[in-house]
C-alpha cells in the first residue's frame, strides 16, 4: 500500500473534506461524551439547541464567530507562506489593549465612525508590529518564529496585566483588575437590538473579502503563495522573500489584533486577562478547517463558535463538562489534517 | 543591590534551581530525541499537561507514585504514537500536528479530569515526593541540602541525561537514531527501516516530556490545575536550538534557565517597586534571547521536518 500524489484535486473532494473531518471528530468525542454517561446524541442535540435553538442563542453565536473569523484569516494568510505564526493570541491581546489605551479619553471629539476607525487602524498596528519582531528575528538571524511567536504570548498576557494594575487601571473597577473603559461614543453599535450582536460581524465578513482579494488578485498575493509553495523556486522568479515574508507577517498579525480590538469596541469594552478563551489558538483550527480559503475561513469559525457556545448550554443541561468543546475542536484539526491528505494523494495497492 | 548578591549564596536558591529543571530536563530531552531522529514534536506542551494530569490522577486514585510516573510516561508515549503516525508514514505538516497534538492533549486531560474528579473550592491533594534525607549527606552545610535533598525523580532526570548522551553517541541504536534525522535514506540502504526509527524515537521522547510534566504535579506540587504547564514545552523547543541537539548541552541550558527562573522569584522579594510581572517576563524573553544567540551557527538535523517517503527524494 502506497501514496500516490493526484494530479489535481477534485474540487468535490476539497469540499466535502471538513465535513467528513467535522464527522469523524464528533464520532470520536462521542465516546467521550459515553464515558460521562451522556447519550451522545442527546448531547449534539443540546448543543445544536444552544448554539441555533432560538434568536438569543444564534447572536450568541455569531458574536463568537466575529473574533474567530479574524483570528482564522490571521492563520490563513501566515500559513499560507509558510509562517508559522501561532502568536495570534498575543496579538489579540496587545491589539484590544493598544484599543483601550487610546480609546480611553483620548478621541474624544472625534465623530462615533472616525475614532471607531482610528482605533481599529491602532489594534491592526498593536499586532501587525507584534508580529513584525519575529518575522525580523527568522529573517535576520534565522530564529524559528513557531518559538518566538508562542513565547510572545505569555510575555504578551504579562505586559496585558502589568498594564492593567498599573497605568491603565480602571480606577472605578474597585480592584478588580481590567483596563479603563473604551470611549462610549466608539462602542460598536449592536447589530440585533438587545442582543451583544455589533457590527463587528459585518466588519469581519468585509475584512474576509478584502483578504481574499488581496491573496487572489494581487501580485502580493500570488508572491506569498509562491514563497509559502516553493520558496526557493520564487526567490529564482524574483519574489523578494524578506519583502514578501515581512508583508505577510505585517498582515498576519494586523487581522489578530483587530480581532482584539474589534473585541474590545464590539462585546467587553475594557480589557481583562481573560477575555479570550484562546481565541488565538482556535483561529489556527479554523484556519485549516478551512484549507485556509478566506471564505472557508467565515465557516469554520461559525462551526468553531457553534460547539463553543452549544458546548456551554449542553454542559448545563447534561453535566457533561464544557472542556468536550476544546476536544472536538482539537479533534477536528487532527482530523481535518488526515482528510487533506486523501485530497491530495491516492492510495494505490 | 547586597541583599541580590546575597541571595546567590543561600542554598535555597540551587536546591530551587535543580527543583525548577527537573520538568525542564525530562521536556528538552524528549524534545531533543524526537528532533534527532527527524521530527518536529509541538504536541510538548500538550504532552507535558497529560503528563501532569495522569500522573497525578493515577495517585489520586491509589497508585504509588512511581507507578503514577511510569503510567504518565505511557500516556505520553501513547500521544506520541498518534503524533508519530500523523507525521511519519502519512507524512502530515509536523508543525500543524503538532499544535494539534497540543490542543488535543491538553483539551482531553482537563475534560478527564473533570469527568473523574471532583474540584470543590480547592483542588484536591495527594501527598508528593519528599526531597530525600540521606542523613550525614544531607546535612553538609550547601551541598548537603542542594545537591543530596531533592525530590527522587530530579536524580531520575540527572541519570536520563547521562543515558541518552551515552546511547546517542555511543550504541548503534543511537547511530541510527541520529542518521534517521540527518539522512533517512542512507539508513534505508543500511537495511534499516527509518519509519519505525522514528516512530520508536517520537514514542520514547514523548514519554520523557510526560515525566516532566508529571513531575509537576507528583513533586513540585500536589495537585493538578489547568494550565499549570506554562508554557515549559515550548521553552524546551527553544532550549533544544539552545543545546545544539545534544543532551549534555540541554543539561545546562535547563540549568541555566531554572537559575534565571530561581533568582528573578527570589529578586521580586527583595527589590521594590519593580512590577512582578516583569520578573515573570524574563524567562520568556531570556529564551528568545537565547535563540537569537546560537540560532545562526545550529547544527540542526538535516532531514528535521522532512517526511520521509520510500523510493522519493
Amino acid at each position: 500500500m502506497r501514496l500516490e500524489r493526484r494530479a489535481s484535486v477534485p474540487l468535490a473532494l476539497a469540499a466535502t473534506a471538513p465535513f467528513a473531518a467535522i464527522l469523524a471528530a464528533l464520532a470520536l468525542a462521542a465516546g467521550l461524551i459515553l464515558a460521562a454517561g451522556v447519550n451522545p446524541l442527546t448531547a449534539y442535540v443540546e448543543m445544536l439547541k444552544g448554539a441555533l435553538g432560538s434568536r438569543l442563542a444564534i447572536t450568541e453565536m455569531l458574536t463568537r464567530a466575529v473574533p474567530l473569523m479574524l483570528t482564522g484569516l490571521a492563520a490563513a494568510v501566515a500559513f499560507r507562506a509558510r509562517l508559522w505564526n501561532i502568536g495570534g493570541e498575543g496579538q489579540f491581546y496587545l491589539g484590544a489593549l493598544a484599543v483601550a489605551w487610546v480609546g480611553h479619553e483620548m478621541l474624544s471629539g472625534l465623530p462615533g465612525p472616525v475614532g471607531m476607525a482610528v482605533l481599529m487602524v491602532v489594534g491592526m498596528a498593536a499586532g501587525a508590529l507584534l508580529l513584525a519582531g519575529p518575522a525580523f528575528l527568522r529573517l535576520r538571524f534565522g530564529v524559528d518564529e513557531v518559538v518566538t511567536t508562542l513565547l510572545l504570548n505569555f510575555v504578551v498576557i504579562l505586559f496585558v496585566g502589568l498594564m492593567i494594575e498599573g497605568p491603565l487601571r480602571d480606577p472605578l473597577a474597585f480592584g478588580w483588575p481590567q483596563s479603563v473603559p473604551v470611549d462610549g461614543d466608539f462602542r460598536l453599535p449592536d447589530l440585533v437590538p438587545r442582543t451583544r450582536l455589533h457590527v463587528g460581524l459585518l466588519i469581519a465578513l468585509a475584512v474576509a473579502g478584502v483578504v481574499w482579494l488581496i491573496l487572489a488578485r494581487t501580485v502580493f498575493g500570488t508572491e506569498a503563495r509562491a514563497a509559502g509553495f516553493n520558496a526557493r523556486a520564487a526567490a529564482f522568479a524574483g519574489v523578494s522573500l524578506p519583502k514578501t515574508i515581512m508583508g505577510v507577517a505585517l498582515l498576519s498579525g494586523g487581522l489578530a489584533g483587530l480581532a482584539g480590538a474589534i473585541e474590545v469596541m464590539g462585546v467587553t469594552g475594557t480589557v481583562t486577562t481573560t477575555m479570550s478563551p484562546g481565541f488565538g489558538y482556535a483561529g489556527i483550527v479554523v484556519a485549516m478547517l478551512a484549507a485556509l480559503h478566506p471564505a472557508g475561513v467565515v465557516a469554520a469559525a461559525i462551526f468553531v463558535a457553534t460547539v463553543f457556545v452549544g458546548a456551554d448550554a449542553m454542559s448545563r443541561a447534561t453535566g457533561v463538562p464544557s472542556f468536550i468543546a476544546d476536544v472536538i475542536v482539537a479533534l477536528a484539526l487532527l482530523t481535518m489534517l488526515v482528510a487533506l491528505l486523501f485530497t491530495s494523494y491516492r492510495i494505490r495497492r | 543591590m547586597t541583599e541580590a548578591l546575597e541571595l546567590l549564596t543561600s542554598a535555597s536558591l540551587w536546591a530551587a534551581v535543580l527543583r525548577i529543571a527537573t520538568p525542564l530536563i525530562f521536556g528538552v530531552l524528549g524534545a531533543l530525541l524526537c528532533e534527532r531522529a527527524g521530527v518536529l514534536n509541538l504536541g510538548i506542551e500538550g504532552i507535558m499537561t497529560m503528563g501532569a494530569m495522569v500522573g497525578w490522577l493515577a495517585v489520586f486514585l491509589g497508585a504509588d507514585l512511581w507507578t503514577g510516573l511510569l503510567i504518565a510516561a505511557m500516556a505520553g508515549a501513547l500521544m506520541g504514537l498518534l503524533h508519530a503516525t500523523l507525521t511519519v508514514p502519512l507524512g502530515l505538516s509536523q508543525h500543524v500536528s503538532g499544535l494539534g497534538i497540543t490542543l488535543f492533549a491538553s483539551a482531553l486531560s482537563y475534560y478527564l479530569y473533570r469527568l473523574i474528579v471532583e474540584v470543590g473550592q480547592t483542588p484536591p491533594t495527594i501527598e508528593p515526593f519528599r526531597p530525600l534525607d540521606l542523613g550525614p549527606l544531607t546535612d553538609i552545610p550547601f551541598f548537603g541540602p542542594v545537591l543530596f535533598g531533592q525530590a527522587a525523580p530530579t536524580y531520575l532526570a540527572l541519570l536520563a541525561v547521562a543515558i541518552l548522551a551515552y546511547v546517542l553517541a555511543r550504541t548503534p541504536l543511537g547511530l541510527a537514531i541520529r542518521m534517521t534525522g540527518e539522512n533517512p535514506h542512507a539508513v534505508e540502504a543500511q537495511g534499516l527501516n527509518p519509519i519505525r526509527i522514528r516512530i520508536f524515537a517520537v514514542m520514547a521522547g514523548s514519554a520523557l516530556m510526560a515525566l516532566g510534566g508529571a513531575f509537576l504535579t507528583t513533586a513540585a506540587f500536589n495537585s493538578f490545575f489547568p494550565e499549570m504547564v506554562q508554557g515549559r514545552g515550548w521553552i524546551c523547543i527553544a532550549l533544544v536550538v539552545f543545546a545544539s541537539w545534544r543532551p549534555g548541552k540541554a543539561l545546562l541550558g535547563a540549568l541555566l534557565f531554572a537559575f534565571f527562573d530561581a533568582y528573578q522569584l527570589r529578586l521580586q522579594t527583595v527589590v521594590d517597586g519593580v512590577p512582578y510581572q516583569l520578573f515573570l517576563m524574563a524567562p520568556y524573553l531570556l529564551s528568545i534571547l537565547a535563540l537569537v544567540l546560537v540560532a545562526r551557527r545550529a547544527e540542526v538535523p538535516e532531514a528535521l521536518m522532512a517526511p520521509y517517503r520510500r523510493g522519493e527524494r
